[in-house]
């Protein structure tokens, strides 16, 4: 999708302003700038050639699978690792030379990091310590962090005397109080139970909006991503394949990749058969039906193209459903899994591809309910699917 | 419950029994009222009483201490500097050659050591004039030498298996390389450099072979002292002597358990109470 | 824009590194590596009855290029004197076969370790490192008391019938293989151990149980896999025992001439500094290639599962 089409998308979506959107601002300048950044180890190219904008004030995410890279890129962004090409600039000042103690820029570790032979205030208070800051304003700054992170209880505890939540928060307010310009996190909610990582990602968004610091995650659960962050970064073998924010990352995927990346997707491979109206038809070996697809004025007839439909995109019923736009398939009910509030189905159609179909169970006793084993018709629009060429 | 191999318990029972049945046999002759040590004559502590009224024995001791008290602090800087240049300081030119020279002294016999040092301080002495007597600083120089390897291996290997984020969360929080191999690694290796300490002073108070070689007249050692006496046979104030030094050491052992335990239950009753 | 470092904290980072990779390494080059020059030097020299008891390598006064005054007799004396020769031979073996027991004796310690509960593995390894703490030449010594003909063991032997006569055990070549079996014992054990314990036991044993004999699974698994600690524990015993003096000194007959003691007498009784250090060299050039490959494996066990 290029940018314009971006643009309009993004502005045919509700509660996106335009001014809340600072990467759509042609004038606006990136607070984090990274550009054509390169980085091996042993000869592998773990970061290859990237460039991306952040946007001062942004909940920055980089997704991505473990051994991809986005580590590596992080640790560049706070300085433990040096780029073999490429720079990047921090409020327009290169710092890519600049050693990690110099930088404006603070991070989070995985670990947490805190240091366990000093107590929560001295942890807190190290970095104000280091900056030569005087005793009683370190002491008030403290304080303050303290409160915020609703640790004040605890400033005369030694880490080993906490829980692992408690760590975190230490570690965060020990680079928060610093007031850096960036604040870099690893992996932030990959070691809390789901609860506290529930809890743990509203805390944060709230910090962050608070104190209005530019927050950059990286994470691999793709969940996390799409709920903490303003805008997404897609990372893989060592580039980004899309950046976007999670609303575009999600329903518009540039590529097959990041539609599978983001919870389920049904592929179906094909070639565009015909062109009918403002619909593309779509034929295939896994399907008998045509399906029909939203006309893109770039694909070709002829065209080797996949459809993406999202599971809950899908309706499921016993009858066929009619429609010059709609695309129904029949099917049998090969698996039916319950999850509470919703259900997901995988209907095997005639051809044999195995659909993927999720309903909310809007009802307790549905009418008609769909059991195994039954014959189906699994129906969507044409606009509910996306058109990927790779 | 795993079940034990007899084979196995027998021969660690065997394996232990080796190494603790002189260690028994010296105490329990120290006590013999016999010269010829290895027939029991009755309980006495004649031997004790010799030993005490050995100068010889008690100025090369004191000798001894001194030696290894210096020597176990100078190469437990050192050796702690040679353990962070390895694991801290990446790659540098004659990285290689430096490595070599921290493993080499482990391995070493004692006799290439010891001749090496003394042909190089007669050399020196030809040369320069210093130093002009070889004595307590030579022997001193040697021990540091030899025992800096062995500190800077139980460094290294404890400065491997320490999280790594710590120091670069120093580091990131606005810490300088030295200010935080002083605020957070020095601390946390500290038990490494104790253990290390204790390893130099053991080395130094133990060594014959060097000692023999670097020390000149009136710097007599603790080992080298008993070596002259050993060397035509068995003397029972030796035993003494012995049965002194087992004690001593043993009683450090239990005391510095007593402490770790104590340290341990501490750390996991305050564990607990986080939850 | 080029990022502006400030030259005064640079330097200061600077400054630290050199001191810490200097310092160590400085002492050790002058203390430890230019000594063995020194040896190969005098190893060159003449012995002469004076201060010191060689004569000079080089001499500068003379105006010709007749400078190198060094002779090679040392050398030649060696390969000539059988003395020598059949001192090397005696402690490569002696030390061989003193790895080659302390081997037998401490795989299996190690591993009961490695193999106990962690409550008491601690207790079990400190037993194991204990007598080191306590002076290794008393130790010998107390070997002396044991093997005497008045010993311990040949007290107990008569005791329990098995021989009428005491048997000499001092002062021969059984008397050095125990003393340093016993010595270097910790030194087999806690490479041993270090190496064992990383491995999970519980899985070899698992395998046993499924099928496989438990001996197959410990000649192909588990021995394959405690190699680099197998490595390390022998030469850790094997490189300073052949140059061990003390224990022959004390518990080795006169024919027992090891290296050492060789290496030793060459140099306190019979004053002669340059052939002592040819002794020493030869040593030396015997020992690089084990020492070597003991650095090898003493960098990869002691960095850890990276």
């Amino acid at each position: 999708m290029t940018e314009q089409e971006q643009r309009q998308s993004d502005q045919k979506k509700p509660g996106v302003e335009p001014d809340k959107a600072p990467w759509l601002n042609k004038d606006a300048e990136p607070y984090i700038k990274i550009e054509t950044l390169t980085k091996q180890f042993d000869g592998v190219t773990v970061v290859d050639d990237v460039n991306l904008d952040i946007y001062e004030g942004e909940l920055f995410a980089i997704l991505g699978a473990s051994g991809c890279g986005k580590t590596t890129l992080l640790r560049m962004l706070a300085g433990f690792e040096t780029p073999n090409a490429g720079r990047i600039l921090i409020d327009g000042v290169d710092m890519t030379h600049i050693p990690p103690y110099e930088r404006p820029v603070n991070m989070m570790f995985q670990s947490y990091a805190v240091f366990p032979h000093m107590s929560v205030q001295k942890n807190v208070a190290y970095g104000l310590v280091k900056e030569g800051i005087a005793k009683t304003e370190i002491n008030r700054r403290v304080a303050e962090i303290l409160e915020l992170v609703q640790l004040s209880d605890f400033k005369g505890r030694k880490p080993h005397q906490l829980s692992g939540g408690q760590r975190q928060r230490v570690a965060l307010a020990r680079s928060l109080v610093k007031k850096p310009k960036v604040l870099l996190l690893d992996e932030p909610l990959a070691a809390l139970d789901k609860k506290l990582r529930e809890r743990t990602q509203f805390e944060l968004m709230n910090l962050q909006d608070q104190l209005g610091i530019t927050f950059v995650v990286v994470t691999h659960d793709q969940e996390e991503a799409m709920t903490l962050a303003t805008r997404i970064a897609v990372m893989n073998e060592g580039g980004f394949i899309q950046t976007g924010t999670p609303h575009q990352v999600y329903e518009f995927p540039s590529n097959r990749f990041v539609a599978d990346f983001f919870g389920a997707t049904n592929l179906f491979e094909g070639e565009v058969s015909r062109v009918a109206g403002d619909c593309m038809h779509i034929q295939g070996d896994e399907y008998n039906e045509a399906l029909k697809a939203q006309l893109s004025p770039e694909i070709e007839k002829g065209e080797k193209v996949w459809i993406a439909v999202r599971p809950e995109k899908i309706s499921i019923a016993k009858e066929p459903v009619e429609g010059e736009r709609v695309t129904s398939l029949k099917g049998i009910v090969w698996d039916i899994g319950y999850y509470g509030n919703l259900s997901v189905y995988r209907v095997k159609t005639e051809a044999g591809k195995v659909v993927q179909v999720s309903t909310q169970n809007q009802r307790r006793l549905a009418e008609g309910t769909i059991d195994w084993d039954e014959e189906v018709y699994i129906s969507w629009d044409a606009s509910s699917s996306i058109v990927l060429t790779e | 419950m795993k079940k034990h191999s007899v084979f196995l318990l027998s021969v660690m029972a065997f394996g232990y029994a080796f190494l603790y049945l002189p260690i028994v046999m010296l105490i329990v002759y120290s006590f013999n009222d016999s010269r010829i040590s290895s027939v029991w004559n009755g309980f006495s502590l004649r031997w004790y009483e010799a030993l005490f009224n050995s100068e010889q024995i008690i100025d090369a001791g004191l000798l001894s201490l001194r030696i290894a008290a210096i020597s176990a602090t100078l190469a437990t800087i050192f050796g702690t500097l040679a353990g962070l240049a390895l694991t801290h300081m990446g790659s540098f030119r004659g990285r290689l050659l430096f490595t070599g020279l921290i493993a080499a002294p482990l391995v070493m016999p004692e006799v290439i050591t010891g001749l090496s040092l003394l042909l190089v301080f007669v050399s020196s002495e030809q040369l320069i004039g210093w130093p002009e007597n070889r004595g307590t600083v030579t022997i001193i120089i040697a021990h540091i030498t030899f025992s800096m390897a062995f500190v800077a291996v139980v460094v290294q290997s404890r400065l491997s298996s320490m999280d790594k984020s710590l120091e670069e969360a120093a580091m990131d929080l606005g810490g300088r390389p030295f200010r935080v191999a002083y605020d957070i690694t020095l601390p946390l290796i500290a038990p490494a450099m104790l253990s290390g300490w204790l390893l130099a002073f053991t080395l130094s108070i133990d060594d014959l072979v060097i000692a023999s070689f670097v020390s000149g007249p009136g710097s007599s050692t603790l080992p080298m002292v008993v070596y002259s006496k050993v060397r035509l046979g068995v003397t029972p104030d030796i035993n003494a002597l012995a049965t002194i030094i087992i004690c001593v050491v043993g009683l450090g052992v239990v005391v510095a358990g007593v402490i770790m335990r104590r340290q341990e239950k501490l750390r996991l009753s305050e564990a607990r109470m986080s939850g | 824009m080029s990022s502006k470092l400030k030259s005064k904290p640079e330097f200061a980072d600077r400054t630290w590194r050199y001191f810490v990779i200097s310092v160590p390494y400085v002492w050790l080059l002058v203390f430890f590596f230019i000594p063995f020059l020194f040896v190969f030097k005098i190893s060159f020299s003449d012995p002469i009855i004076a201060q010191p008891p060689f004569t000079p390598l080089f001499d500068w006064s003379k105006d010709s290029f007749d400078v190198f005054l060094g002779t090679l007799d040392n050398y030649r004396f060696l390969t000539e004197d059988n003395l020598y020769w059949l001192s090397y031979l005696k402690s490569a073996r002696v030390a061989a076969i003193s790895t080659l027991l302390c081997l037998l004796l401490g795989y299996p310690m190690a591993y009961g370790i490695a193999r106990a509960e962690s409550t008491i593995r601690n207790l079990l390894l400190l037993l194991v490192i204990l007598p080191f703490w306590t002076s290794f030449l008393l130790r010998v010594y107390a070997w002396m008391g044991m093997l005497s003909t008045h010993g311990v063991i040949n007290n107990v032997l008569m005791w329990i019938g098995l021989i009428d006569q005491p048997l000499k055990l001092l002062y021969t070549d059984f008397a050095v293989y125990m003393g340093i079996v016993y010595t270097y014992l910790p030194f087999m054990i806690l490479p041993l151990y270090a190496n064992l314990e990383r491995l999970d036991l519980s899985l070899h044993e698992a395998a046993a149980d499924l099928g496989a004999r438990p001996f197959q699974v410990f000649r192909d698994v588990t021995i394959p896999m405690s190699l680099p600690g197998i490595i390390a524990g022998c030469l850790l015993v094997f490189i300073p025992a052949l140059g061990e003096y003390v224990i022959p000194a004390l518990l080795g007959g006169v024919d027992s001439l090891m290296i050492g003691r060789t290496l030793y007498n060459e140099f306190f009784l019979n004053r002669d500094w340059p052939l002592a250090s040819a002794v020493a060299t030869v040593l030396l050039f015997i020992l690089v290639i084990p020492m070597m490959i003991f650095q090898k494996y003493q960098v990869t066990t002691s960095d850890g599962p990276e």
